[in-house]
């Protein structure tokens, strides 16, 4: 796949085509073209203030774009809010896990598929258990979300996601903050969902991390993807160091 | 001997282990950047350093005395000042009124109004602004100069281009550079790479908590600096 700052918005299962995104006078997202394929994973780079995260938001719903639309499954969602996107089977999980407080990993689960996936009764059951099982939670579907170290709530950020029945799941840095044991953990059950046909986009700053999962990685600056392709052609792009390092870096 | 040694140093936010086990050293009139994406711990523990953030464990050094234990505004009085990400001026008081209430809490030396001004020139005429009116240049500048003011042994810089337009930023970094070639040290966060290199002695490149990188500005290759950004090479030392 060659490495090139334009994507086709053909074919694809979930696309955001001239997606324009500002915020008062500052465009965050700034014209872009994105498709992610059936069953395709696809990291997400880029420096600080990119658009990575904005560009999450849209695609999942959390922000309705400037210009520009998002499908999903060659529907127009454009005008969908996130719940109404979780409901077609696009989920997503946050930087910063927030469980419900007060309620076990399993009830936190339950929320997900009931209210995020519209499951209900054995199905929602089976969904979370299944979800649990995935991001080897169930020992603890019991416990109190609130007593939960930061791997597990990364992981019950993941399981609530996945309890919702997703054919898209789309990761914020949910690999931040963890040690290289507990990213290698996490990166297992990301691979296994991979191995089951989910379609991923995932954010993330620890590349060394993402590029055990994704085979193809896009870079953004400045509210516009600069790279796009094969993830080693696209770290060695000359513009995706140019916007991390700056064009006069050490030489 | 350093004038600065921190030695395993941890720091948290709540679950998250932001500042996990550096140790690092600076040298009198040197200028250390510490550059890293989003996330990597370098203003936790830049703040660790300067006691706005409680350190979770390690030892902090300096000038010879062991300053660990010591609060924020006695570390100040040790020669640490910093310039915190986001300035917070006083912002309804004059840029003087803010010169003079660090001048007031810091040590004797030879920075005062006069040659804060002067190291600064847009605030000559903004002197008796509002510090919550001025533009971020001049807010930066405010902010540099503010700290400057308690006569520090080592100035902590937070992420001083962040937000200001690009003529700011070149006007902030003149002033800077005239610090450095006049031997201040300095210990500088910065997400603009190049423009942190080009003022730095030595690099420290963070990841996830940890110093990856560390070496001499001038020995760090780009791809260096490049594979540590992606944490592509762990626990890589350039020749220090």
């Amino acid at each position: 796949m060659p490495v090139t700052a334009a994507n086709s918005v053909d074919g694809g299962l979930l696309v955001g085509a001239g997606i324009y995104k500002r915020f008062g006078a500052l465009t965050v997202l700034d014209g872009v073209n994105f498709t992610l394929a059936p069953r395709e994973a696809v990291g997400i780079v880029g420096p600080n203030g990119a658009g990575k995260t904005t560009l999450l938001n849209v695609l999942a719903g959390g922000y309705r774009p400037t210009g520009g639309t998002v499908s999903f499954d060659g529907a127009d969602v454009t005008t969908f809010n996130a719940a109404e996107r979780c409901r077609l089977g696009i989920a997503r999980s946050h930087q910063i896990p927030r469980p419900f407080g007060g309620m076990t990993v399993f009830e936190n689960c339950l929320v997900a598929a009931m209210t995020g996936g519209g499951l209900s009764g054995q199905k929602a059951y089976r969904c979370c258990v299944e979800a649990l099982e995935l991001c080897q939670m169930l020992r603890i579907a019991n416990r109190r979300a609130e007593t939960l170290g930061l791997l597990d709530r990364k992981r019950l950020e993941l399981a609530r996601a996945l309890a919702t029945e997703p054919q898209v799941l789309l990761l914020d840095e949910i690999g931040g903050g963890l040690t290289d044991e507990e990213a290698n953990l996490l990166v297992g059950t990301i691979q296994e969902l991979r191995r089951r046909g989910l379609a991923i986009v995932w954010i993330e700053h620890i590349v060394h991390v993402l590029l055990r999962v994704v085979e193809r990685l896009v870079c953004m600056d400045a509210g516009r993807i600069i790279a796009d392709g094969e993830p080693d052609k696209v770290i060695a792009d000359a513009a995706v160091i140019d916007a991390y390092i700056g064009g006069k870096a050490a030489q | 001997m350093s004038l600065l040694s921190v030695e395993q140093l941890d720091a948290r936010h709540g679950l998250l282990h932001a500042v996990r086990g550096v140790t690092f050293a600076v040298a009198a009139g040197e200028t250390l950047a510490l550059v890293g994406a989003n996330g990597a711990g370098k203003t936790t523990l830049l703040r660790t350093v300067a006691g706005a953030h409680k350190r979770a464990g390690g030892r902090i050094v300096f000038d010879g005395a062991d300053v660990t234990a010591i609060p924020a505004y006695a570390r100040l009085r040790t020669g640490i000042a910093l310039v915190p990400e986001g300035r917070r001026l006083f912002a309804g008081m004059t840029v003087k009124e803010n010169l003079l209430v660090a001048g007031a809490y810091g040590r004797p030396g030879s920075w005062n109004l006069d040659t804060v001004v002067e190291a600064f020139p847009l605030l000559r005429a903004r002197i008796n602004s509002r510090a919550g009116n001025l533009s971020g240049g001049e807010q930066q500048a405010t902010a540099i100069g503010r700290a400057l003011m308690t006569n520090p042994k080592l100035l902590l810089l937070d992420e001083v281009s962040l937000g200001l337009a690009p003529i700011a930023v070149e006007a902030v970094y003149r002033s800077l550079d005239t610090l450095i070639k006049a031997g201040a040290t300095i210990v500088l966060v910065e997400q603009d790479i190049a423009r942190a290199l080009g003022v730095a002695t030595r690099v420290a490149c963070m990841l996830e908590g940890r110093i990856i990188l560390e070496g001499r500005a001038k020995d760090m290759t780009r791809e260096q600096v490049t594979e540590a950004y992606f944490g592509l090479k762990r626990e890589q030392r350039a020749t220090s």
